[in-house]
């Protein structure tokens, strides 16, 4: 694995924003003083006049948002996810959701991988606060090649958007000819009926690494990438379950509020199956290189492959 | 419109706020009746709107931040004929589009939902932009609050609308001296206004905000400022035309009973009868 690509999902953001802003000249990006680390730079050289700086304000920036989309635009705000899910939640709901506005939320530096920028930070609750929002979909793409066909279906859909991006490089693992994203559509990436590890962003790499080593002890993983927390694609997550009888969830959030709950509630309402979640424990994260901490954090492939194990036995 | 007619108009907006407020049981009607005058004057006079054809592309824009006085706004659409003013005694009930606060889903020539405090600024900064970046010449009005100028966004809004020179956006702050707590200057004062929006590169006016002569001068005045925005502050008198809630501070947020709604009616009355 020394050769594989690694690109950062918000570089691809960046990009991304590029291709679909050549075909529709009503997209804007608006950025709160970090173009240089959402990303959005590359837009702002490409379509300097669809690049507006609103400076460090992201309760106004989400607002003109609002007040532009009603006037036909569709705005991709940019800022990290602290302060777009964090600051701005209440401007999200309130100005951007209960309208349900054609405003598009690219929220970059999410999870503990943010790493030495520490706590303040390491925003671990957005995918909580932006699934309670009635008509928000919520994406976390777990490569390039996602990151982008999630902007581009973002743009597409009618309705907020919310799409969490990191700062980390991640490995490039859906380059295959039949890859297709889809809104709300989780994807099998390895089939399996030992257990179902159910990941989402960069997670979705570490689990695959993590299903391999399973599977050198014998233990037969499913592992299926969710890309979309909302809406959640229920009926893959019922038919996988139904399938190996154990349920984990992997994602670099607070196993509080995000994919694990997502993954409870249809479990336990349907058809009641024993899940473990993995994510950070309900602690807020600190300062260190991103490796560093996914590791000390039981995050990456070991710590995911560890605790597997333990909960299949 | 003459000022006689707009006074007329304005009173039966104040009778129809009184009217959808008691049928509510609950509301906001202090400030409403302070801003009637604005509202009248903006939706009969000054903006160019539709009530036939609510979404009409190049219309002016109106946000109401300061959402509560929904009865106010919605009495004056009402008024103008964008939906039935027998529709106005569902005000707050369930099931009823009009609701507590202002709904753009539902509520036909409403822009802008809105509600909670502050936030309204930066959503008509977004639409005058968008006309700016269009080059339409519509214009954008925004009715803030006095009190409502204490959120931390509405100068996060100022500031960017001012450094972007839209001059196609007029802020009304409502200047009625009282929030629910008490007078504006007790609770925490954020006078001087005209000069705190001046020093964010507005373009400012003072101004009777419940005299249409004024009212109607500040408004063609901020047609002709060009470069920056305009900011009227307007001195209203809350709970304006309804003898007992005059500069009462209790009357932010409460319905009249029924002896109180036939004194307030009956003030208002007397009121058109002038």
């Amino acid at each position: 694995m020394a050769d594989v690509k690694k690109i950062a999902t918000r570089d691809s953001y960046g990009n991304a924003l590029v291709e679909v802003g050549k075909e529709h000249e009503d997209l804007i990006v608006l950025d709160a003083d970090l173009a240089g680390a959402t990303k959005t730079g590359t837009f702002q050289k490409a379509f300097p006049e669809r690049h507006w700086d609103i400076g460090i304000a992201e309760a106004n920036m989400t607002g003109i948002a609002a007040g532009l989309s009603t006037c036909g635009k569709v705005p991709f705000i940019s800022t990290f996810a602290m302060f777009a899910a964090g600051r701005a939640y209440e401007q999200v709901r309130n100005a951007v959701g209960y309208p349900h506005l054609n405003v598009k939320i690219g929220a970059t530096h999410a999870g503990i991988s943010v790493g030495e920028d520490g706590a303040t930070h390491q925003c671990l609750e957005d995918l909580a606060l932006m699934r309670e929002i009635p008509g928000m979909v919520v994406i976390n793409p777990s490569d390039d090649i996602e990151a982008k066909a999630a902007v581009k279906a973002a743009y597409e859909h009618v309705g907020p958007v919310y799409m969490r991006f990191g700062r980390l490089a991640v490995p490039v693992i859906n380059d295959t000819p039949d890859y297709k994203f889809e809104i709300g559509k989780g994807i099998v990436l390895k089939e399996g009926t030992d257990v179902s590890i159910f990941a989402t962003g960069l997670e979705v790499c570490e689990a695959m690494e993590a299903a391999k080593m399973l599977e050198a002890d014998g233990i037969h993983a499913e592992v299926i990438n969710i890309h979309t927390i909302k809406p959640l694609d229920n009926e893959l997550v019922l038919k996988s379950a139904a399938k190996t009888g154990k349920v984990v969830t992997v994602e670099e959030h607070s196993i509080l509020g995000g994919l694990g709950s997502a993954v409870c509630e249809v479990l336990c309402e349907n058809q009641p199956t024993k899940v473990l979640r993995i994510g950070v424990n309900d602690v807020f994260g600190e300062s260190g290189p991103a490796a560093e901490l996914l590791h000390k954090y039981e995050l990456d492939a070991e710590g995911i492959y560890k605790k597997v194990k333990a909960f299949v036995k | 419109m003459t000022n006689t007619e707009l006074k007329q108009t304005a009173n039966e907006v104040r009778k129809s706020i009184v009217k959808a407020v008691h049928s509510a049981k609950s509301g906001h009607p202090g400030g409403s009746l302070s801003a009637a005058d604005i509202f009248t004057y903006l939706f009969f006079e000054e903006m160019n709107v539709d009530p036939k054809n609510p979404k009409m592309e190049d219309r002016d824009r109106f946000v109401l931040s300061k959402g509560h006085v929904a009865p106010g706004y919605y009495s004056v659409l009402a008024e103008r004929g964008f939906f039935p003013k027998e529709d106005l005694l569902t005000l707050r009930h369930t099931g009823s589009y009009l609701q507590g606060h202002p709904d753009m889903k539902h509520i036909p020539g409403v822009d802008m939902s809105s509600g909670s405090l502050g936030q309204g600024l930066s959503c008509a900064v977004g639409m005058a932009a968008a006309g700016k970046y269009d080059k339409k010449d519509y214009r954008v009005y925004c009715l803030t609050g006095d009190g409502e100028i204490q959120e931390g966004q509405i100068w996060e809004a100022a500031m960017w609308a001012g450094f972007k020179k839209l001059d196609n956006l007029v802020v009304i702050v409502d200047n009625n001296n009282l929030q629910i707590d008490g007078a504006i200057d007790e609770v925490c004062s954020p006078y001087p206004i005209a000069d705190k929006f001046a020093a964010f590169n507005f373009h400012t006016i003072e101004i009777d905000g419940n005299d249409f002569d004024q009212i109607r001068n500040a408004f063609e005045e901020a047609k002709q400022t060009k470069g920056m925005p305009t900011a009227i502050i307007a001195k209203t008198v809350k709970g304006k035309g309804v003898s007992f809630m005059e500069n009462q501070a209790g009357w932010h947020g409460k319905a009249p009973n029924d002896e109180e709604f036939a004194i307030a009616m009956a003030d208002l009355e007397k009121a058109g009868e002038q």
